[in-house]
């Protein structure tokens, strides 16, 4: 199975243009991301998302450790940390931002030291120039399955926001949709760890929906806009970085920061 | 009153959250159309008995509505700042009732104009609603599918809604025209004269129930509020 897969991949490679599949799944990342980032900003839980995405090294050095996908090794190590935060929001009505804070960072200090040094560069920073067509299968995939998600639970999350009383008077149950919500995020996160890497991944969460909140009124315009320019910064960032033989994660988080830039000019 | 059914049976509720007894040996009931209050001090647990009616919270006792009953609901604290980006509208459409039934609600608290109901209430941020308009549009809301009981948790205590009428002149108003039952929690004792036909005063258990009148002599009051009774007594009378 693993020898055939490995010769689609090699033939589907020579069929598609690289610079396509890297923005295909930059493209669907960004929007991806946007999009959860801006409900990430509703539920004021920006400093997690930012953060959220250093808990994933130590997952993806096990993985190389142990010589499995480094994707689903970033995804364990994200699930345990959202199941950290589901916890911490059950308890407390307020965010354990410290907590979370304190917890994220020591997982990235172990992350660097156990990671093996060749792939070090590649989790911190990001690769796209890697992306494999089985990459670009599972993005579009996972991309779908978030989608679909938020469509199904994107009110009853606002509402759980606005009042979680409110929300469990008419029969919302907000600890399962919060669960839902932060599963998304871990998804997300660790498909993004490709395109940014370990460091700047948060940022792709949070930068683009806090540039859509600026010009934003109601929560339409703010969550299609924050899907809008987590792609549009993907684009960008790889065409730009893919020009000037750049590595794209930075290049991506900075479009993205110089839109939110842009956006403060026309701030509602 | 013409209606004497009775819609809700509450018998030796008891609340704990980690072994701490927030709620004991409540007993009361409600009448179809009643208004009842429900009076205490800060921390009293009245605001968890409107969690235990709901089924938010682990109880004990009997909490018994009547059946097939809708229950509308204003709770106390809500999230609700300048920088949500959430329209009034939007905010309406999560319960899918259809435009012309939000601009009927909203006419029926109170905000009259349909011109400036389509271009400034809901096209508005939630958020940027004066603490008056935000308070209608809550019960709006939480009346938008004909609750047969509307749980009121006054967020602040005698807020200002605007011109003369405040909001108990507003749920009375409703009341008789909707014809629901309302329970609701209040801190002002004058409001309770006022408005309620009903009042259940407690401190974590149960300090006296029946007609505001009758029941709420100085015995029970000190006993609610301690040394603070008197200042809920000699309170200036509103005038409406």
């Amino acid at each position: 199975m693993a020898v055939k897969l490995v010769s689609i991949n090699t033939n589907m490679n020579t069929i598609i243009n690289p610079l396509f599949l890297q923005l295909l799944v930059g493209i669907l990342i960004g929007l991806g991301a946007g999009y959860l980032g801006s409900f990430m900003i509703l539920k004021r839980m920006s400093l997690v998302g930012d953060v959220i995405s250093h808990v994933a090294l130590p997952g993806i050095a096990l993985a190389l450790i142990l010589k499995i996908n480094p994707f689903l090794g970033a995804f364990a190590a994200l699930f345990l940390a959202i199941i950290g935060i589901w916890f911490l929001e059950r308890k407390t009505e307020l965010p354990s931002e410290t907590l979370v804070g304190i917890f994220f960072a020591l997982s990235l200090a172990l992350g660097i030291l156990i990671t093996p040094e060749p792939e070090l560069l590649e989790a911190l920073f990001g690769d796209i120039t890697r992306t494999s067509p089985v990459d670009a299968l599972i993005t579009i995939v996972l991309a779908f399955v978030i989608f679909f998600t938020m469509f199904k639970i994107y009110r009853k999350l606002t509402l759980s926001v606005i009042s979680k009383q409110l929300a469990q008077s008419i029969g919302i149950n907000v600890s399962k949709i919060s669960f839902l919500f932060l599963f998304l995020i871990a998804i997300i996160v660790a498909l993004g760890i490709k395109v940014t890497g370990v460091f700047l991944m948060g940022a792709l969460v949070i930068v683009p929906a806090a540039a859509a909140k600026n010009i934003s009124l109601g929560l339409t315009s703010f969550t299609r806009f924050a899907a809008l320019f987590g792609g549009l910064s993907a684009l960008v960032g790889i065409l730009f970085a893919n020009h000037f033989n750049l590595h794209s994660g930075p290049i991506v988080v900075l479009t993205s920061g110089v839109i939110f830039l842009l956006t403060l000019l026309f701030k509602k | 009153m013409a209606n004497q059914e009775t819609i809700l049976t509450v018998e030796n509720l008891g609340v704990k959250f980690d072994n701490n007894e927030v709620l004991k040996g409540l007993n009361f009931f409600v009448q179809k159309e009643d208004v009842l209050a429900i009076v205490g001090p800060n921390g009293s647990g009245k605001s968890v008995l409107f969690r235990a009616l709901l089924g938010l919270v682990p109880y004990s006792g009997k909490i018994q509505w009547a059946s097939n009953l809708k229950i509308g609901y204003v709770p106390q604290k809500f999230n609700i700042d300048k920088d949500l980006p959430l329209s009034v509208e939007e905010f309406f459409n999560f319960k899918e009732e259809g435009s012309e039934k939000i601009m009927n609600i909203l006419k029926s608290v109170g905000i009259t104009d349909e011109h400036h109901i389509e271009k400034h209430i809901l096209k508005q941020r939630l958020g940027w609603l004066s603490g008056g308009q935000l308070q209608r549009v809550l019960i709006a809301w939480s009346i938008l599918d004909n609750p047969d009981v509307l749980l009121f948790d006054e967020p602040t205590a005698g807020i200002d809604i605007g011109g003369e009428e405040t909001i108990y002149n507003l749920l009375k108003k409703l009341k008789d025209k909707r014809g629901f039952t309302i329970l609701l929690i209040s801190h002002d004792l004058n409001i309770v004269y006022k408005y309620a036909n009903n009042v259940i005063c407690i401190n974590k258990e149960m300090v006296c129930f029946g007609e505001p009148s009758t029941v709420l002599d100085p015995t029970s009051l000190v006993k609610l509020y301690g040394g603070e009774a008197s200042f809920y007594k000699h309170e200036h009378e509103h005038n409406h």
